[in-house]
């Protein structure tokens, strides 16, 4: 029995490593056929070699952050799909390779070797800021070309190969503090926030800077971290003594759900405000979606929207994952899309190198405006986006566009 | 003052849902003498089932809690039986090994089951929260419900520990289970028994949990199962009534140092609570002190 199992297992690594040594081709071929999510017509791009042009993701599919990889695995299929039915880019089809990093900065590197591996040409990826500022530097290092849907840590585009498509953390905080002065929606602000990630530390700070501008005070400020998420009774408590009209939320729906349960235990009712990470409360699963009833958040996306581009987007997504995309997926669209624009823009060939197709892709970027889901005429400076947030409060149980 | 007594009130009812986590890890620890890590992650899948019973099929809570405990403790066996019993002779690493092994498995079956999206869960206590001095302070039915419910299981461990015959059955395995066999005890069975009651637990911890804090991931169980273990060394591990004050001291350190000194250190607290205690009494607070025999 144990003979036999090793003897299977002797096989399964001859197999692997024959598979390896292939060329380029067949290589690719496995990983396309592995991907099941990976569609015919890349298939057939693939297996004519050397004339696609390679996308490579990368994020989290499996692990605590899963549904944001998934979304933006999701949202780059769609583009890719109608980009290769349309007739590709500049007449060549698109490759498409996605790769778990599980959220983790070391996996993320891994992903990003194995999909060097396969000839990844531009790369659309980290999903999380982490991970993102990891691969960051591996990009530099081989000069690729970078765009990340959904890093919004400052560290993520640092470089001149990479550029994003979301809203960086600073530009959330102080928009969030502007849109409350601005709007008298408070005299007493109370926050809380995660001390221990990057998204959540990085608006708070832009926040209280801009805070010090504004009409309204900041009362009360706690923390919590990544060990500790589960108990908000403490950060609630302290909130509601020192008098806050106003609940400023910069961190992840998952908590988010916690703390409004937690206000409501307390019988305390102030103005929740968000940012895009409150993308998604709604569909909590099992969510009393009465609490959170008047939460405002700033967001790039909103399904509902009338935008003929968005709706063609949402009725191409519910039909292919039978859910209602998010930001991360319209970001992840949007993403491919601009990679588009700048190789057309460019006029650039897959049988460029990856160091002289980033290049040119980066040198055309300043000619880019760009019209998608997340936003119109959006052009880039130092790899930031220059778009306007929507405003969305949640009414009656949905997300409405204020 | 009535601030204090707000987050006291807070920080015992934390503390009971880590008292009843750490008293499955401490009967374990004391009886088989392995520290099972898939601990936290039963208590996630006892939370899980009753999602799917009571919100998901629309059961009864009493019921759905009772399926859960049934599940739990099928589970616990099914664990014991398949990853733990064949490294019987085996050395204590690899025992360790095996069990974030299983941790990681239940974890990956969670997660293909249902999924990595966040699930709010529907608290089974129904009892209105009691509303003192002109709801300044506020007691949900949650913390009533998980104090009484502590209490209650740690006296009847001890009871049953004491009085029953596989009690003292357990009690002598873990003085020498060699010894115990010769005495007739049947040791495969008494520690069968032991993961049987010490999974039950985790239903119900999974359960309460989850009440008081209505979040439902297949991560759910990994953080709460660590603090657990370090309130049963806290505690002395091995001892029930050791693992109940350690549970309770822990979630009372954690709100009130939260609340006074900072809410990011919390754990950093927490921990350096620990490592005083235990610098000053290392088998912690109830720990016996085992003579090596030579």
């Amino acid at each position: 029995m144990k003979k036999a199992l090793s003897l299977l297992l002797v096989g399964a690594m001859t197999l692997s490593l024959a598979a390896c040594g292939g060329n380029g081709d067949s290589a690719s071929t496995d990983s396309a056929a592995e991907e099941s999510t990976t569609t015919e017509e890349t298939e057939a791009a693939d297996s004519e070699g050397g004339e696609a042009f390679k996308i490579g993701g990368i994020g989290p599919i499996t692990g605590g952050t899963a549904i944001y990889g998934t979304a933006v695995q999701n949202g780059i299929q769609i583009a890719v799909d109608e980009i290769n039915a349309a007739g590709g880019i500049n007449g060549y089809q698109i490759d498409y390779n996605f790769q778990d990093d599980e959220g983790d900065s070391e996996k993320a590197i891994n992903a990003y070797n194995t999909l060097k591996d396969w000839g990844m040409q531009v790369l659309v990826g980290a999903v999380t800021s982490a991970p993102c500022i990891a691969v960051a530097e591996e990009t530099r290092n081989d000069n690729m070309f970078q765009i990340t849907p959904s890093g919004t840590a400052v560290e993520c585009v640092q470089y001149p190969n990479a550029l994003r498509m979301c809203f960086s953390d600073p530009t959330q905080g102080t928009e969030s503090a502007k849109y409350i002065g601005e709007n008298g929606m408070a005299t007493k602000v109370a926050v809380i926030y995660d001390s221990s990630d990057v998204y959540s530390t990085g608006i708070y700070e832009a926040f209280a800077a801009e805070a010090a501008n504004q009409p309204f005070e900041v009362v009360s400020v706690e923390a919590f971290t990544a060990d500790s998420k589960t108990d908000f009774s403490v950060q609630v408590q302290k909130s509601k003594e020192a008098g806050a009209d106003l609940l400023f939320m910069p961190f992840y729906y998952t908590e988010a759900s916690l703390v409004l349960a937690e206000c409501d235990k307390q019988g305390y009712e102030p103005t929740f405000f968000g940012c895009d990470g409150m993308d998604g409360i709604l569909g909590v699963e099992n969510f009393d979606v009465a609490l959170a009833e008047g939460l405002t958040f700033l967001a790039p996306f909103v399904a509902k929207s009338e935008d003929e581009m968005v709706q063609n987007f949402v009725t191409k997504y519910e039909e292919a994952y039978g859910e209602t995309p998010n930001q991360f997926a319209a970001d992840a669209y949007d993403s491919v899309y601009v990679v588009k624009a700048a190789i057309e823009a460019a006029g650039a060939t897959p049988d460029m190198s990856v160091s002289d197709l980033c290049d040119a892709m980066m040198g055309a970027m300043s000619s880019v405006t760009y019209d998608g889901v997340t936003g119109k005429s959006i052009t880039w400076t130092d790899g930031e986006p220059n778009k306007a947030p929507l405003v969305v409060q949640v009414s009656g149980g949905e997300y409405t566009e204020l | 003052m009535i601030g204090f007594i707000s987050y006291l009130v807070n920080g015992i009812s934390l503390g009971s849902v880590y008292a009843i986590i750490a008293l499955g890890y401490t009967m374990v620890y004391g009886i088989a003498k392995m520290l099972n890590f898939a601990h936290g992650d039963v208590i996630m899948i006892g939370a899980f089932v009753v999602f799917s019973t009571v919100s998901g099929a629309g059961l009864p809570p009493v019921v759905g809690v009772l399926i859960s405990v049934v599940a739990c403790t099928l589970l616990g066996m099914a664990i014991e039986r398949i990853a733990y019993k064949p490294l019987r002779k085996a050395s204590k690493l690899a025992v360790l090994i095996t069990a974030i092994g299983v941790s990681y498995f239940l974890q990956n079956v969670a997660l293909l089951i249902y999924g990595a999206n966040t699930k709010s869960f529907t608290s089974v206590v129904a009892i209105e929260p009691i509303s003192l001095m002109d709801g300044s302070l506020v007691i949900s039915g949650e913390t009533i419900v998980t104090v009484i419910a502590c209490i209650i299981i740690m006296i009847g461990l001890m009871t049953f520990m004491k009085y029953s015959k596989s009690g003292r059955a357990m009690l002598a395995v873990s003085e020498d289970s060699g010894a115990a066999q010769l005495m007739g005890v049947n040791v495969n069975s008494t520690i069968a028994l032991t993961f049987a009651i010490g999974s039950a637990l985790a239903a119900i911890a999974g359960v309460l949990l989850c009440s008081s804090y209505p979040s439902l991931t297949p991560y759910t169980g990994s953080m709460p199962g660590i603090k657990a273990f370090v309130a049963a060394v806290f505690g002395g591990i091995g001892s029930i009534p050791g693992a109940f004050i350690g549970g309770i001291l822990l979630g009372v350190i954690e709100i009130l140092g939260k609340a006074y000194i900072s809410s990011q250190l919390a754990d950093a607290i927490v921990f350096a609570v620990l490592i005083i205690v235990l610098l000053v009494k290392p088998t912690g607070l109830l720990g016996r002190q085992i003579q090596e025999k030579v």
